[in-house]
Parts: C-alpha cells; sequence; structure tokens
C-alpha cells in the first residue's frame, strides 16, 4: 500500500514503520522554542541534563517574536535566560528583531520541503505550505528534542479535500481559508493530516499556502499540504531553500481516511465572528458593524503579498477617524521588502500604526489588548473569547480589514 | 501489583444549559497573559480562568480530582502550562470524548492521565455523570466506574507510550530508563 504526503516524511526520519495510527520515534531536522516556552525549556533543561550537550546545536534554534521587544520585566528576564543558555551551548537566536518564528525558519532556509521541524508555537504545521512538516509541541518535548533529536509521534492519518471552482477577486486566499474552517469545522480534520488539491489550492502564492496552512490548527488538524505547486509559488519557496525544489507526493494507492469535495465557485469575502474562527460568514451578513480597531499581521497574513494588499486598498484613503489601525509585518526580511517598495509610506499615511515584526496582535504583549467593548477586526487566526482581551474579534482577509478600517465598519473592498 | 486505578470526585464542565464544553481552547484554561510564569506551582491559580462559568475552578479543586471535559479539549496554543496548571492543582485526570493534538501529548509527556471516552458526552448530559461523583478508573483495562451512581462505562485504554511515560513519570524519567530513545 502506498503512503500519504505525511507518511512519507515521517518514514524519512524513523526507523520505524510509518503508517495511520502507528506511534514511532521520529527525528526532528529542527527543534526550536521561543520566548514563550523558551524559558521553560531552559528551567527544564538545566533541571534534567544539566551541562549535558545538545543532541546538535547547529540543529537547535531560538526565536524570539511573541513580545518583541520585552514590554515586561518578566519577558525581558525570560529572554535573557534563553540567550545566557544559548550562548553556554553555542546555539542560534533569532532575536526579538527578526520575526515571527516559523517565518524566520522559513526565509533561513533551515526548514527545507520534506524535513521535520518542532517548536514552541501551534501554527508551527504552516510549514506545511513549503512541504515541511512542522508541528507545535509543548516545552517538555522540545526539552527532551533540545538533548536528543528526537521524540515520539502518532502517524496521522490523512484526509484528501478537494477544491473545487475557482478563486476570483475580491475572494483571497483567507476567504478560502474561512469558507473550509466553516464548512470543515473543527471536527472533519481533527487529529488529521490534510492534503488539499485542486485549482484554487494549486493556484495559491507561497503567501497563500501559509495562510491556509495556518488554519489547519484552528481546524483542530495535524498538518496541510498542497502537494501541486504552480511555478511562482515554487520559485518563491526556491529563494528560501536554496536548492531545487521536490517535495514528496501522495502514492496513487495512499490510504485516505476520508475525501471530502468543496466547491468555492463564486466564494464573496468571508469573515469569521467572535467566539470560534469556524463562526464564518460572508461579509454581506455582518456589513455594517461598527469597529474600533483593525489588525494586519499575523502567522497566517504577515507576508509582504498580505500588507501589499492592504495598502493597495489604503493608498490615498485614510482609516477613518477614532478607528487604529495596527499593521505587524511577519519577519525584518518582510519590513524591508515593504520599505523598498514604498508600501510603509502608503500605510503610514493612510493613518496605520506600523509596528517592528513580530507575532503581533494575536497575544498580550506586542502590540496591545482589546478593551471592553473594543470590537477587532483581524487578520489573525482566532478570536476565541479573551485571547486578546476583553473586547470582541473578528477575522478577515488584510483587504477586509483595510476596507473595514476606512468605513468604521465590517466592509469589503468592493464597498469603497 | 502495579497501581493502575485512578480515583477521584469529578468535575463535569457543563455550561448553563447543561451541554458538556466543547472546544475549550489553552486561552481558557491558562490564559496567554501568564505565559511568561515557568514555576509549576504559580500556575494552578489561573486554571480555567478564562472559561466562563469555571472561573473559581482552582479554589473548588481538591487534589485527585477529575475532570470530564467536551471533545477537543486544548484546542489552540502549545503552552505546557494549560496541562501544568492542573498539575500544579494535583488534578489527578481529564476525561474528554476527544483531546487537541499537542495537549494530548503535551499532557502525556508532563505525566498527567488524559483519557478518551466517546461516551461521557451522552453521559454527562444526562445525569450520569454529575459533579460530585467519586469515579474510579483503570487506565490499563478501560473501565470506569462511577461509584456515586454504581454505573460503569469504557475509556479507551492508554495506548503504550502514553501507559510507559506515565509509568516513568514524565518523559525525560522515561527518556533515561530507555537508552534506545534518550
Amino acid at each position: 500500500m502506498g503512503k500519504t504526503v505525511v507518511e512519507k516524511i515521517i518514514q524519512a526520519h524513523t526507523r520505524d514503520e510509518a503508517r495511520a495510527g502507528r506511534i514511532v520515534w521520529m527525528d526532528l531536522d529542527i527543534r526550536s522554542a521561543r520566548d514563550f516556552g523558551g524559558p521553560n525549556v531552559v528551567k527544564h533543561y538545566e533541571r534534567e541534563y544539566g551541562d549535558e550537550l545538545l543532541a546538535d546545536r547547529t540543529k537547535t534554534f531560538f526565536t524570539f517574536d511573541l513580545c518583541a521587544p520585552a514590554c515586561t520585566l518578566r519577558y525581558a528576564d525570560n529572554q535573557q535566560a534563553c540567550r545566557d543558555f544559548a550562548l553556554k551551548h553555542g546555539i542560534k537566536v533569532y532575536d526579538v528583531d527578526q520575526g515571527i518564528g516559523t517565518h524566520v525558519l522559513m526565509e533561513e532556509g533551515l526548514a527545507q520541503p520534506n524535513s521535520t521541524v518542532a517548536g514552541t508555537d501551534s501554527h508551527m504545521n504552516i510549514l506545511g505550505a513549503m512541504g515541511s512538516f512542522g508541528q507545535g509541541m509543548g516545552d517538555v518535548d522540545m526539552t527532551f528534542a533540545f538533548r536528543t533529536g528526537r521524540t515520539w509521534f502518532e502517524v496521522p492519518e490523512t484526509t484528501r479535500v478537494i477544491i473545487k471552482g475557482a478563486l476570483k477577486k475580491p475572494a483571497s486566499a483567507k476567504d478560502l481559508t474561512l469558507f473550509l474552517l466553516k464548512e470543515l469545522g473543527t471536527k472533519r480534520l481533527a487529529l488529521k493530516a490534510a492534503e488539499f488539491y485542486g485549482q484554487a489550492a494549486a493556484g495559491l502564492s507561497l503567501a497563500g499556502r501559509l495562510t491556509l496552512c495556518s488554519l489547519i490548527t484552528e481546524m483542530a488538524g495535524i498538518v496541510g499540504f498542497v502537494p501541486e505547486y504552480n511555478d511562482a509559488a515554487r520559485k518563491e519557496i526556491e529563494r528560501f531553500t536554496g536548492a531545487p525544489f521536490s517535495p514528496f507526493v501522495a502514492d496513487e494507492d495512499a490510504p485516505y481516511a476520508e475525501t471530502i469535495e468543496i466547491n468555492v465557485q463564486g466564494l464573496s469575502p468571508q469573515v469569521a465572528a467572535p467566539p470560534s474562527p469556524a463562526n464564518v460568514k460572508p461579509v454581506a451578513d455582518l456589513r455594517g458593524v461598527r469597529i474600533n480597531s483593525g489588525f494586519i499581521g499575523s502567522c497566517t497574513n504577515g507576508r509582504t503579498e498580505d500588507l501589499a494588499g492592504a495598502a493597495r486598498i489604503l493608498k490615498g484613503r485614510k482609516v477613518k477617524a477614532g478607528v487604529m489601525l495596527k499593521v505587524v509585518p511577519a519577519t525584518r526580511r518582510v519590513y524591508q521588502e515593504l520599505l523598498a517598495r514604498g508600501i510603509l509610506r502608503d500605510l503610514f499615511e493612510s493613518g496605520a500604526i506600523i509596528v517592528n515584526p513580530g507575532c503581533g496582535g494575536c497575544a498580550e504583549g506586542h502590540v496591545g489588548l482589546t478593551g471592553k467593548g473594543e470590537v477587532q477586526i483581524s487578520t489573525g487566526n482566532r478570536n476565541f473569547a479573551g485571547k486578546q482581551g476583553k473586547g470582541e474579534t473578528y477575522l478577515a482577509s488584510p483587504a477586509v480589514v483595510a476596507a473595514s478600517c476606512v468605513l468604521g465598519q465590517i466592509a469589503s473592498p468592493e464597498d469603497l | 501489583m502495579e497501581k493502575t486505578t485512578l480515583r477521584g470526585r469529578i468535575w463535569v464542565l457543563l455550561d448553563r444549559s447543561g451541554k458538556l464544553i466543547e472546544d475549550i481552547d489553552t486561552d481558557q484554561i491558562y490564559h496567554n497573559a501568564f505565559l511568561h510564569i515557568t514555576e509549576v506551582s504559580e500556575m494552578g491559580k489561573y486554571a480555567l480562568g478564562n472559561l466562563e462559568g469555571w472561573k473559581d475552578f482552582p479554589a473548588k479543586a481538591a487534589p485527585g480530582d477529575i475532570l470530564v471535559a467536551g471533545r477537543n479539549f486544548g484546542a489552540g496554543s502549545s503552552r505546557q502550562q494549560a496541562v501544568d496548571c492542573f498539575i500544579s492543582l494535583k488534578v489527578g485526570a481529564i476525561l474528554a470524548p476527544s483531546f487537541a493534538s499537542i495537549y494530548f501529548r503535551n499532557a502525556v509527556n508532563s505525566g498527567l492521565p488524559v483519557l478518551k471516552s466517546p461516551r461521557i458526552e451522552r453521559l454527562a448530559e444526562g445525569g450520569e455523570l454529575e459533579s460530585g461523583d467519586e469515579l474510579e478508573v483503570d487506565f490499563l483495562s478501560g473501565q470506569a466506574l462511577n461509584v456515586s451512581k454504581n454505573m460503569s462505562f469504557a475509556v479507551e485504554p492508554m495506548s503504550t507510550v502514553q501507559k510507559e511515560i506515565f509509568r516513568a513519570g514524565n518523559l525525560f524519567a522515561f527518556g533515561r530508563s530507555s537508552n534506545r530513545k534518550a
């Protein structure tokens, strides 16, 4: 019997038989920890292993992106504890100036197609966008992996999702993703890997793939892959990997848990209303909901293409008086590209607040929280009650957030 | 004879309408405002601190208590604190129809028994599992007994790796006891 993409990647990293349902010992090519989880790893490591060497210091990293630069003493202490540990063990820190760890690992060519990458980030699986098996893990797993280079893993079953129809403007990768989340909910892909097929998936840019793969976590899935790559996406990925790109594809007789067909023909812009990312409705159903603030960024929508799309809408327009728009590029490299292309100027002149790279508005620490009664529209990936403060969060594409900030209410770019 | 049975008082995480709460996410279990904490003993007081109706859980919980939750418990973040806060309170086990994948492995690695049972949703919503009942679970055989109501039901037995890590205490101890792995 053949193998699915995730089975092939895991098989390349274990001596055990990688079949769905089996628990294997899996080698991790890259192990990383953030300023969240990282200090816990340091504490565990020193208690459990003392001065013992890491399995491989060249495969072990810290990436600081949650509270960057530290705005509380506790985070400053925690980041410094990681830096001291890194110095002692000779490992590299992607510090508070670098941006979101998952994106940095991709840009630096550390995450490679068919590799296994683990870190203290539940959206580590966005690396599925480039054919890498990224997986978020807790600080116990990561400590163990720092020391041993491996951990146990239950090989997931795979569900095949065939997306029918073409994605047409103004619908974007985020609208597609939110619509899939609405259709698949938190049950259909629960504890499974996904392979997405069809023109609407294969046609996505790298940024679009990252958006789609980032919300697998919200679908309760393990990881998502889009095994067909268009030339442009392939070139973008090769720019980072520095080598010709040959990701695994599933065998013809690979076993799937289920095959699901979803039609996206004629899809319009979508918004996830609080309190759940799967609570997705067309913009038309929410048009007119007043907003107080907007956030454009995150691992889901923080790429150059995402911010450029928002800037195209905001150029020559103003964020409505009384509305606060926060923009956070995913990484320093993205920031530099935006700077070079004049996009930051367009965003600035529209009234947006431009913040240094990082995880931005998804949690406390980087660009603040929502207050009681505040309504926020965000390009992030979670809107659970209380996650970003006491206000309410709607999730949408960069274009919908930009248009909504201009009008002061939830709106589609076509409403301008 | 090795102890393979857990016994404790249960807390059934129902919402106001009497439904078992599904998709409880890690920010409801342990809010991101406290992610800077690295001391397990400091984490207990924040357990379920953002879950409507259950914010007083740390004051009510006693060592050995068992939580009963809805499907996809622990959705969201990879934070170990969402497991460690229950270890801090000495919670004995968590039962749910299913767990989010990262949460499940974090719990296994920390030696907190997490047990799956598709049946508990019906039992909890039918009043056959109520907060305060005394529960006994054999996590090897998968036999569970609500001692207070003399009602038995099945949970999925632990997998081999879960059992071995639990026996060792946590993933670190397991790694040391098994040279092949560590």
